[in-house]
C-alpha cells in the first residue's frame, strides 16, 4: 500500500477491482464502510462475481477475468477524451512531457524489439531521448508527437467503451457509469483509492494490471494524497515483510538485487545501480544504493567484508537467469536437477500450479524438510489419499523431515501489515509438544553446517563460517537481537556529512535511521528501509500510542512504518508546485517557505524547494512514470493480452497468444488449451471464502464446520444448460487434471457476452486438501496452468479454461 | 486511553463493587458472603493478557491472548481465549470469521508436536529426536552442496551458487525469523529461494 488501512476513511471513491476486501480483508473493509457513512464516499466493485464487496457497493460492473487492462486503459482513454485529467499534476509530477526515442513502436500487440524465439524484447528503443546535457529531453507543451503523453493517448485510443464491452463483457452503459464516477476524481479536491489483491496479481500480466491502475491514478492526480493511492491488500500477515526482507531468488533486503554473473565485481555491479538524475536538481535516492549494499554486506559478514575484498562481494551467489522462483524450482525438480528442498510455513502441494507436476517433482527429491505449525499436505505428498492424492508410497524415494514449529501465539517479533506498519507482538502461550521457534531451527541448522565446514572443509566454506552470528545464545537468537541487526548499528563513529562535529551514532550504538548509513564499512544494517525500527529510542515497532491529530488517519506514534515512519508514500505529491496542498482539507505536508512539515514524515528532503525537486525521489526523473522505460519485461505501457487459456481470441491482437513476454517452459505450452477451445469452453477462476484462510483454517474445527466441503460455483444458466442441480455433484476438468465437487448454483455469477460469444464462468474456491478437520477435497491447482506473470512469475490462477458435467458422487 | 488499566483490573474492581453494594445495602452480611462465595469469578480475571496480531491476512488486526500461566514469569502458559484488541487503530476490537476462531488454530489437533521422519519408500512417519533430525539434515545439505556447488561458470567468472537445493520461506513468520532465515540460506549460495508472495 502507498497509504494505510486507516487512511481509506479519507477517500471519496473506492474502486475494488482484483480483490474482494469485504470477504478476504473484512476488518480492513470497515474503513470503506466508514468512508461511505461519514463522508458520503462511493464504492465501485468490478469483478466476475457479485461478491459481498459488490453487494454493498454503489455500482457493480461485471468483467471477464483476465481482461482488467482493457478496462483500465478504457478508463484512461475516457479521461483523456473527456479532458478529465488533473493537468497540473500530470505536467509537473509525471513523465508526460518526456520525449521517447525514435524507433519505439507498438503494432499488432507487440512493442518494438520483439524476438519470438526468445519470447523476449530487445528494449533499446523503450527509453527517452537524452540531450547533450546528459538529461532527458522534455517538451513541456506536450506538442511533440513522441512525448509520453501523445504516445499514451495513441496507445489507449483503441480501448473505446465498445471495445471494452467486446473484450471484458462489461455492458457499455455500465462501463460508462464507472468511467464517469472515476473521472470526477480528477478534480484536485477529489480522491479515489484503488484496493486490489491477488485478483490482479495472479495473471500472466499481473504486474501490468497494477501498472494500468497506477497510471490512471496518476492521470487523476490521486497518488500521494490522503484517501488516494495504490493499495495492495497483501494476502498473508507478513508477506509484505518477507518481500521487504528480500526472501526471493533475486533480492537482497530492501529491494536491492542479487548480482548476475555479468557483474563479476562490485564496480560493475554498481555501474547499473547508482542511477544518476535524469533531470536537473532531482534527488534520485538510489544514488545511495552503495551505502545500503555495503551496510547489508557488513551485517552479513562483519569484519570479513572489507574494502579490499569488495565487501565480500564474492560471498553472494551470482544469477545466470532472472530468478529461481517457485515455478522454476519445481521445473528443475521435475527435470531431476534438484536434490533437496525446504518448506518453511509454505504448502506448495496445495499452492503451486498443476498439482500433478508438483507431486512428480517432489517425488524426484532426495530430501524434503518441512517446518510448519500444521500437518501440511506437502509433508505428506508421498501418502495415498485416494483421488485427493493418488500416489504409491513405495515408489517415492524422498526422505521427508517434518519439523514442528511454533505459531504466532508462541513467538515474539514483528509483522508488516499491508500499510507497511511493522507491528511487534509477544508470545502468550507455551508451544505444543516439542515445537520450536523457526529462529531456533535455523540457528541449529546453521551451527551444525558451520561446524561441519570448520571441521571438514568443503566447497567455499567462507560465507558460511564467516557469517556474523552475534547472538547471546548462538543456538537461540532472540527476536530483539535480530530486530536490532535489521535496524543497523554503527561500527565506527558516524558523523553528519554536512557537519562533521555532529555525531549521528557512536561506535556500537544502534543507528537512528537510514540517513546514517555509509558506504565505507562503518555501518551495518540488515535492511535499510527498516532502519529506525529499533534504535536507541527503543523498539519503535512496539509503540502503542493511538493519538491521531485531527483524526487524519495517520496514527504516526503507533508501531513503525517503513520507510522512516512515513505513512503515505510520495506525500510530497499531495501539494502543488508552490507547496500548498491540492486540497486543504486533505493536507498531508506543506511548504512554509523554508521547509516541509505536516501530519506525516515528508517524502522529500525537508528543505527541498517545491518548484525544483520532484516528488518521486526514488526515480532518477524526480517524477512518476506513465511510460516505464525498460523496467518491465513485457512493455513500457500495459496492453491487453488474453490469458494463456482464453475463451476468445484476442480482439486487439489476434496473432498474440497470452502475454508474449511471459516465460513458458518446454512442455507446458502443450498443456494449455487453445484459445476458444471447444474442448474446454468455460472460463474458470479461483477465489477465497470469508470463512477460510488458505489451507490453514481447515485445521480449525470452527472454520471447518462453517465451510466444510469443496464446491464450485456456477450460474443458473450454465446449470440449466448442463443439467446440473444445486448441491449436485459435478466433474470439472482442464487439460491438466480433474476434480469432483458439489455444485453451488448462484445468481452471483452470470454469463457474459464477449466478442459476440456467451462466456460462462466457473468459480473454484481454494481451501481444501487432505489434512485437517474439514472434509477432504480438491483445490484449483489440480486444474491451473504452469505459467506465471512475465515480470514476477506469479502463477496464472485467476483465468484458465475448464469443462464441466454432472457426475456421480466421489469414489472415495 | 490509559492502557495501564487492564481489562482484568477493571473486571476485578467492577465485580467487587457489585457484590459490595447490591446485597450489602440490605444488611444481609452472611448471605452476602455466602452469595459471593457461590459466584464463580470471571474467568478472564485470572488470566495473563498478551498483545499479539492476527496471523492471517495483512490487515493485521490487534488481538489479545488470554492464558493461564505467564510466560514472562517462566510459567507454562495455556491460551484459553483470544479476542480483538479494542485499542488497535485498524480493527478497533473487531475480528472476522477467521480471526474469531484463532483459538482453534492454536489448539488444532493437527498442530505438529514432534519431529518426524518418513524414510524412502515408507508409507508412514516415524518419530525422530530433534538432535538426530538436525544432524541428518545438516549432513544432507553439506553433502549436496559440496557435490554440486558451482564456484565458477563456464566463462571462468566467480558465481558461487548452489542450485540443487532450494528453500521456500513462509508468509506469516516474523521479520526476525525472516532475517535469520535469510542469513543462513543466502550464506550457503542457494538461489532457489522464494516465499509465498506469489501465491
Amino acid at each position: 500500500m502507498t497509504n494505510s488501512w486507516t487512511d481509506i476513511r479519507n477517500t471519496d471513491l473506492v474502486v475494488i477491482m482484483g480483490g474482494n476486501a469485504a470477504e478476504a480483508h473484512p476488518c480492513g473493509f470497515k474503513w470503506v464502510t466508514e468512508a461511505k457513512a461519514n463522508r458520503g464516499a462511493k464504492l465501485i466493485v468490478i469483478d466476475p462475481r457479485f461478491t459481498r464487496s459488490a453487494s454493498v457497493s454503489d455500482l457493480y460492473a461485471p468483467i471477464r477475468q483476465g481482461t482488467d487492462i482493457a478496462f483500465l486503459l478504457g478508463l484512461i482513454n475516457h479521461c483523456i477524451q473527456n479532458d478529465k485529467v488533473q493537468w497540473d499534476y500530470v505536467k509537473a509530477f509525471t513523465n508526460a512531457s518526456y520525449v521517447v526515442k525514435q524507433g519505439f513502436t507498438f503494432q499488432d500487440g507487440l512493442f518494438s524489439g520483439y524476438d519470438e524465439a526468445k519470447r523476449d524484447y530487445d528494449k533499446s528503443t523503450w527509453d527517452y531521448d537524452i540531450g547533450p546535457d546528459g538529461f532527458a529531453v522534455v517538451d513541456e507543451t506536450l506538442a511533440n508527437p513522441r512525448c509520453v503523453w501523445n504516445l499514451l493517448k495513441n496507445h489507449v485510443a483503441v480501448y473505446t467503451p465498445e471495445m471494452v464491452e467486446r473484450i471484458c463483457g462489461t455492458p457499455k452503459e455500465r462501463f460508462l457509469k464507472v468511467a464517469k464516477m472515476v473521472a470526477e476524481t480528477s478534480a484536485p479536491n477529489k480522491a479515489m483509492t484503488s484496493m486490489y489483491a491477488l485478483g490482479w496479481t495472479q495473471h500472466s500480466k499481473g504486474s501490468q494490471n497494477i501498472r494500468a491502475m497506477a497510471m490512471l491514478q496518476l492521470v487523476l492526480g490521486n497518488i500521494g494524497i490522503r484517501g488516494g493511492g495504490m493499495n495492495a491488500l497483501r494476502g498473508h500477515s507478513n508477506i509484505q515483510g518477507l518481500t521487504d526482507l528480500g526472501l526471493m531468488s533475486n533480492l537482497l533486503p530492501g529491494y536491492l538485487t542479487v548480482p548476475t554473473q555479468k557483474e563479476p565485481d562490485l564496480a560493475t555491479y554498481m555501474s547499473t545501480r547508482g542511477f544518476k538524475p535524469l533531470r536537473p536538481n532531482q534527488m534520485s535516492y538510489w544514488q545511495n544504493y552503495k551505502k545500503f549494499f555495503v551496510s547489508f554486506q557488513k551485517s552479513m559478514w562483519g569484519d570479513a567484508a572489507t574494502p579490499q575484498n569488495d565487501f565480500a562481494y564474492d560471498y553472494l551467489p551470482k544469477l545466470d537467469v532472472p530468478g529461481y522462483d517457485l515455478l522454476r524450482a519445481f521445473e528443475l525438480m521435475h527435470q531431476g536437477k534438484m536434490n533437496g528442498y525446504f518448506c518453511q510455513g509454505f504448502n506448495p502441494l496445495q499452492a503451486a500450479p498443476n498439482k500433478k507436476k508438483v507431486i512428480e517433482s517432489l517425488s524426484k527429491l532426495k530430501f524434503l524438510v518441512i517446518m510448519d505449525p500444521l500437518d501440511t499436505e506437502t509433508g505428506r505428498f508421498w501418502e495415498n489419499h485416494g483421488p485427493y492424492n493418488d500416489v504409491d508410497p513405495t515408489k517415492i524415494q524422498t526422505e521427508v523431515y517434518q519439523l514442528p514449529s511454533t505459531c504466532f501465539a508462541e513467538d515474539d517479533g514483528s509483522l508488516v501489515n499491508s500499510g507497511r506498519w511493522l507491528q511487534w507482538h509477544w508470545a502468550g502461550g507455551t508451544p505444543p509438544g516439542e515445537a520450536k521457534r523457526d529462529t531456533w531451527i535455523m540457528a541449529q541448522l546453521y551451527l551444525r553446517l558451520k561446524e561441519l565446514y570448520t571441521k571438514e572443509g568443503g566447497a567455499f566454506p567462507d560465507p558460511i563460517v564467516k557469517l556474523t552470528w552475534p547472538y547471546a545464545d548462538p543456538g537461540d537468537p532472540k527476536a530483539e537481537e535480530l530486530a536490532q541487526e535489521i535496524n543497523g548499528r554503527a561500527l565506527a563513529k558516524v558523523t553528519d556529512t554536512a557537519d562533521p562535529t555532529k555525531v549521528l551514532a557512536e561506535a556500537g550504538k544502534l543507528l537512528p535511521a537510514f540517513a546514517a548509513l555509509r558506504d565505507d564499512g562503518s555501518t551495518a544494517c540488515g535492511c535499510w528501509i527498516y532502519s529506525g525500527c529499533f534504535n536507541e529510542n527503543g523498539n519503535n515497532m512496539a509503540r502503542r500510542d493511538t493519538s491521531d491529530p485531527d483524526d487524519a488517519g495517520f496514527y504516526s506514534k503507533w508501531a513503525f512504518s517503513w520507510p522512516a515512519n512515513r505513512r503515505i508514500l510520495y506525500n510530497r505529491a499531495s501539494a502543488d508546485l508552490t507547496g500548498k496542498p491540492w486540497d486543504p482539507s486533505r493536507k498531508v505536508i506543506e511548504w512554509d517557505g523554508q521547509k516541509w512539515s505536516g501530519y506525516d514524515v515528508p517524502d522529500i528532503l525537508p528543505t527541498a524547494k517545491p518548484d525544483q525537486v520532484g516528488p518521486f525521489i526514488m526515480n532518477p526523473e524526480g517524477v512518476s512514470r506513465l511510460f516505464t522505460r525498460t523496467m518491465m519485461r513485457d512493455g513500457p505501457f500495459p496492453a491487453h493480452y488474453e490469458p494463456f487459456e482464453s475463451p476468445i481470441v484476442n480482439p486487439v491482437a489476434p496473432k498474440v497468444r497470452g502475454n508474449p513476454a511471459a516465460r513458458v517452459f518446454q512442455g507446458d505450452m502443450a498443456q494449455f488449451a487453445e484459445a476458444a477451445s471447444p474442448e474446454f469452453p468455460y472460463a474458470a477462476t479461483s477465489y477465497r471464502l470469508t470463512e477460510h484462510f488458505h489451507f490453514w483454517t481447515k485445521h480449525v474445527i470452527v472454520n471447518a464446520v462453517m465451510q466444510p466441503e469443496f464446491f464450485v460455483e456456477i450460474s443458473e444458466q450454465l446449470a440449466a444448460e448442463k443439467g446440473i442441480t444445486k448441491g449436485g455433484w459435478v466433474r470439472v476438468w482442464s487439460k491438466r487434471g480433474s476434480v469432483v465437487a458439489k455444485a453451488m448454483v448462484t445468481k452471483r455469477i452470470r454469463p457474459l457476452t464477449c466478442d459476440g460469444k456467451t462466456i460462462h464462468i466457473v468459480g473454484i474456491p481454494l481451501h481444501w486438501g487432505f489434512t485437517g478437520a474439514a472434509k477432504k477435497g480438491f483445490g484449483p491447482n489440480m486444474l491451473t496452468p504452469f505459467v506465471g506473470d512475465a515480470n514476477i512469475e506469479t502463477p496464472e490462477y485467476k483465468a484458465f479454461l475448464v469443462n464441466i458435467e454432472p457426475a456421480p458422487g466421489p469414489v472415495a | 486511553m490509559n492502557v495501564e488499566l487492564s481489562r482484568r483490573a477493571f473486571l476485578q474492581t467492577a465485580g467487587a463493587g457489585l457484590a459490595g453494594t447490591t446485597l450489602g445495602a440490605f444488611g444481609f452480611a452472611d448471605i452476602e458472603a455466602a452469595h459471593a462465595a457461590a459466584i464463580r469469578s470471571f474467568k478472564l480475571a485470572n488470566t495473563t493478557e498478551t498483545r499479539n496480531t492476527c496471523p492471517y491476512c495483512s490487515v493485521a488486526c490487534g488481538i489479545i491472548l488470554y492464558s493461564k500461566g505467564d510466560l514472562r514469569k517462566g510459567e507454562q502458559a495455556d491460551i484459553t481465549h483470544i479476542e480483538g484488541d479494542t485499542d488497535h487503530p485498524t480493527n478497533r476490537g473487531t475480528l472476522c470469521p477467521k480471526g474469531s476462531a484463532l483459538l482453534g488454530f492454536v489448539k488444532s489437533p493437527t498442530r505438529l508436536r514432534h519431529p518426524m521422519i518418513r524414510k524412502p519408500g515408507s508409507d508412514k512417519f516415524e518419530p525422530i529426536g530433534w538432535e538426530d533430525a538436525l544432524d541428518r539434515i545438516a549432513r544432507l545439505m553439506k553433502d549436496d552442496r559440496d557435490k554440486n556447488f558451482v564456484a565458477k561458470n563456464n566463462d571462468g567468472v566467480t558465481v558461487n551458487r548452489w542450485l540443487t537445493t532450494g528453500f521456500l520461506a513462509a508468509s506469516a513468520s516474523t521479520n526476525e525469523t525472516a532475517f535469520a532465515t535469510y542469513k543462513v540460506v543466502r550464506s550457503t549460495g542457494i538461489l532457489a529461494f522464494d516465499n509465498q508472495a506469489r501465491v
